[in-house]
């Protein structure tokens, strides 16, 4: 799944430790999850759409909805 | 917003602190399975009294071990999570898989020497060790 992570993160001009940090998780699965090699699950979801004040669906890109 | 920094704080201070706690109870456990295993021997010549207590203060130290590690694990963020599940099942499953064949190797004789009980927890902890650095790699 796509998504605008480290756009928005480049933004708030946040380190990826910074956002680790703000979400309560790792740097390295902040890092996963801005290359696509990890999907959050909803309530990680949820806490970055909070945190940047966006809908989820203008941060995550579903795929398979884009492919049909 | 300073409520939340101290709540993240918290978080990151919780972990780090099972992270300690988990590295002493291990090392508590060690360090009782050296002397229930060569206490006997070397310490006490074999004084079942002191022998009984040492296995059951090794035990107590892998319970509290054990009950660490569950907290540590509760504490990890879900990507980490998803990495030890992984690892452990692997392991879990080389333990069973080896374990048992390495077992009816040695009811068959097909080896000159006993099924060790180490050999298996030394294989287990390589396929631990070398699968955590496998998928913290993955996700890097």
């Amino acid at each position: 799944m796509k998504n605008r992570l480290k756009v928005l993160r480049a933004e708030c001009d946040w380190t990826q430790a910074d956002l680790a940090e703000k979400l309560e998780v790792s740097r390295q699965t902040v890092n996963a999850i801005e290359t696509g090699k990890y999907d959050p699950s909803l309530p990680l979801a949820f806490k970055i759409s909070r945190l940047f004040d966006q809908p989820i669906e203008q941060i995550f890109e579903d795929g398979a909805e884009t492919n049909s | 917003m300073n409520n939340k920094n101290a709540k993240t704080k918290d978080w990151s201070t919780r972990k780090n602190r099972l992270i300690y706690r988990l590295a002493y109870w291990s090392g508590a456990y060690v360090a009782t399975m050296a002397v229930a295993n060569f206490g006997p021997r070397l310490l006490w010549d074999y004084n079942q009294l002191l022998t009984i207590g040492a296995i059951i203060l090794n035990l107590l130290a892998g319970i509290g071990m054990i009950l660490v590690n569950i907290q540590h694990l509760n504490v990890l963020d879900e990507l980490m999570k998803k990495i030890q599940l992984e690892v452990m099942g692997l392991s879990l499953g080389v333990a069973i898989v080896a374990g048992l064949s390495y077992s009816l190797l040695d009811t068959t004789n097909f080896i000159p020497f006993d099924a060790e009980i180490a050999h298996l927890v030394i294989l287990v902890g390589l396929v631990y060790l070398t699968s955590i650095a496998v998928n913290l790699r993955r996700y890097r």
